[in-house]
């Protein structure tokens, strides 16, 4: 005979069955996300606003239901150094059981997680590594690039440095950063400063573990040059300016990278020169305002650009994934090569270029604001308009097949 | 016209040197006397370095540069009598993993009191800019950390070898069986000795905030550079310390004048070479104990 307690058990069973299916699937299968960026080192300031952002974008997609139904589960872990990268980025797809691979700012790291993903066959959305060799000689059909890559960079900077009188018949001093972001962009900046007819008469390698510049400012004092152009990464940049203040030498200084949180390090008085940037906490569209307002009540300050980008390649992923109604890695390619428009919160929408999986994406230049009129310690920036300009295709900046042969 | 170049490089190197030797002089003290190695001892760098921001903020420069070091040297001194103190007769292992954690543990409550992110620092401005002296450009506020550097140096050198506390700290590194035999005990001396040692780790801190950034594994990176020092420098020996110090200093600059990217290998390679020839470092002395 069945007791009443039994009809009690089995009915409450079914109405949790019936009335909750969403919440009894997700539970079971959430979709995950693999996320490797650095965290310590001299690119770890940035991996903690990467962190950041991903993690607001997969709160929000996660309130709004998930992705078929199902969350989105974010394991971030500090990727150290490229061999680590390499070996948990393999981890993540056979011991975990990752969907996709998302993540990385360092170059070298990327560089050694996208040789994984190529050899597993699975997917790795590339976020914010820069080096042109990345999507172009060591490009592969299994990574995606969201983050400008250098010729960009270098374009979006030359093409102000131009207008500002600092290339043309000038003698330029670089220092670069020495891995492979900032050999690529040191090779970069010399096509476009040769191009333009400006000389490079010296171009300095600095380890990322330098602290002290002083020896090579006073290389710079000897140099004699008109303009210093750096073509430094991470907090390297950050010492340099403040060391270049200290000592007061009257050259002009300017680089083809600075991220906004490096910026900030440096502290008003400290900085000057003209940079490149791939987004800033100011652009006038509502997704921005509304991304911004939500990084600020949670964290109190301003987003930095690593976490934009984390933020809109978390979205881009999920898009994707409604859109193919999949988490099949050959799906989604498929679905990016077909160059659908992504909103970046930008004036304009960005896509996939397919033939070197790159996003093609507005960028933009900073100076620094006029003393005492930062209203606080992240307001020292002046951030000026988009390039291209929104009569131009977004393609210009771009390295071309020629400059930047990918095969894949 | 190349080799005064280079002169300058080398007087660059020097006034670098001095900051090293702040770091270096404390971690050879600590060794010498209690036979620790004090892994955690670029902590103390650290946090010299975010005392001063927040005094700064309150106080101005010039107090948080006096405060700071005060302020870190008091922790040093619990951190003496509550952990140290444990492993000065214990297995060398245990000390070196007990202060290894302890590193590990400071560099991470820095990143939850003050974030990841680096801090701003600035010096004031009368600091900024450079004097001309001859050929040779000198920082302006590198010349006031090389008269503080000096001060300090001298006020150490004087308490060692001209007071009793000296005596005892020095008969303490060569003969501890020695000076217990004598009735005097060497615990309070070094908790003097870890005080001043921290406190002269968080003056270097203070005095680098406004050059290179403020973030949680300044520590980390720092610790690296001072054992190279101490290493050549030699155990024991306060002028080894401070010839090592200067030595670094020059030989990074020298290198980044002619070949950049092996400015930071330099160092290694002098440390690999100088322990070649004398593997006692450049003046360490035949220490009874810890052969």
């Amino acid at each position: 005979m069945t007791s009443r307690r039994d009809v009690l058990k089995a009915g409450a069973a079914g109405a949790l069955a019936l009335g909750f299916p969403a919440i009894v699937k997700a539970q079971s299968a959430a979709i995950k996300i693999g996320h490797l960026t650095p965290m310590t080192g001299f690119l770890g300031a940035l991996g903690v606003y990467a962190v950041k952002g991903i993690q607001i974008a997969a709160e929000e997609i996660n309130a709004a239901g998930g992705v078929m139904g199902r969350k989105l589960d974010v394991m971030s872990e500090d990727s150290v150094n490229p061999a680590t990268a390499s070996t948990k980025a393999q981890r993540m797809f056979e011991q975990d059981k990752v969907d996709v691979l998302m993540g990385e700012i360092n170059s070298a790291s990327a560089k050694t997680i996208m040789q994984v993903a190529e050899r597993n066959k699975r997917l790795f959305m590339q976020i914010g590594a820069r080096s042109d060799e990345l999507r172009g000689s060591g490009c592969n059909r299994y990574t995606f690039h969201v983050d400008i890559p250098v010729t960009v960079m270098v374009n979006a900077e030359g093409l102000a440095l131009l207008r500002d009188g600092l290339i043309k018949g000038k003698r330029i001093y670089s220092l670069t950063s020495d891995y492979l972001f900032g050999h690529s962009l040191s090779k970069a900046a010399k096509n476009f400063i040769a191009a333009n007819g400006g000389t490079v008469i010296g171009d300095d390698l600095v380890a990322t573990d330098l602290t002290d510049f002083s020896p090579y400012l006073l290389k710079i004092r000897q140099a004699k040059p008109d303009f210093i152009a750096t073509n430094l990464g991470g907090n390297q940049v950050t010492n340099f300016v403040k060391q270049y203040a200290e000592f007061g030498l009257p050259y002009p200084v300017a680089g083809f990278n600075l991220n906004t949180a490096d910026a900030w390090a440096a502290g008003e008085g400290n900085l000057g020169g003209i940079w490149p940037t791939v987004w800033h906490h100011e652009i006038d569209t509502p997704g921005s305002k509304a991304f911004v307002a939500k990084y600020r009540a949670k964290h109190g300050q301003p987003p930095e650009n690593h976490a934009w980008i984390e933020y809109v390649s978390l979205h881009v992923m999920a898009r994707a994934m409604a859109e193919t109604k999949s988490t099949d890695n050959e799906k989604l390619i498929a679905y990016f090569e077909k160059e659908p428009k992504f909103d970046l919160l930008k004036p304009r929408q960005g896509y996939f270029r397919s033939w070197d999986h790159q996003m093609m994406q507005e960028a933009y230049t900073f100076t620094v604001k006029p003393k005492g009129q930062a209203k606080d310690q992240w307001d020292f920036l002046q951030f000026g308009p988009a390039v291209p300009r929104a009569d131009q295709p977004l393609e210009i900046l771009a390295p071309t097949k020629e400059q930047n042969a990918c095969k894949m | 016209m190349q080799l005064l170049f280079l002169l300058e490089q080398v007087v660059n190197g020097l006034v670098l040197g001095g900051y090293y030797l702040l770091i270096a002089l404390g971690l050879s003290l600590i060794f010498s006397v209690g036979g620790v190695v004090n892994l955690a001892h670029g902590a103390f760098y650290a946090l010299g370095a975010y005392a001063s921001l927040e005094i700064a903020r309150r106080l101005g420069f010039g107090a948080a540069v006096a405060l700071s070091p005060v302020a870190v040297a008091l922790l040093g001194v619990a951190f003496e009598r509550f952990i140290l103190r444990r492993f000065y007769t214990a297995d060398p292992i245990l000390s070196l993993l007990v202060t290894f954690g302890l590193a590990l543990v400071a560099e991470q409550a820095i990143r939850m009191i003050w974030g990841a992110a680096p801090l701003p620092a600035s010096m004031p401005q009368a600091l900024k800019g450079s004097v001309i002296l001859g050929d040779f450009l000198f920082s302006r506020y590198r010349l006031l950390l090389l008269a503080i550097v000096a001060m300090v140096l001298t006020g150490i050198w004087l308490l060692l070898n001209k007071t009793s506390f000296g005596r005892v700290v020095r008969a303490g590194i060569q003969r501890p069986d020695m000076v217990a035999a004598l009735g005097i005990r060497l615990q309070p001396y070094m908790t003097t000795v870890v005080m001043l040692g921290v406190g002269m780790a968080a003056l270097a801190g203070a005095l680098f905030a406004p050059i290179a950034l403020v973030h949680p594994a300044m520590g980390a990176e720092i610790i690296t550079v001072a054992f190279v020092v101490v290493v050549i420098g030699g155990l024991g020996s306060f002028w080894g310390v401070v010839l090592a110090a200067l030595l670094v200093g020059v030989v990074r600059g020298v290198t980044i004048h002619f070949v950049p990217a092996a400015g930071e290998a330099s160092m290694y390679v002098l440390m690999f070479l100088v322990l070649l020839f004398r593997p006692r470092g450049l003046l360490g002395e035949r220490i009874e104990k810890f052969e």
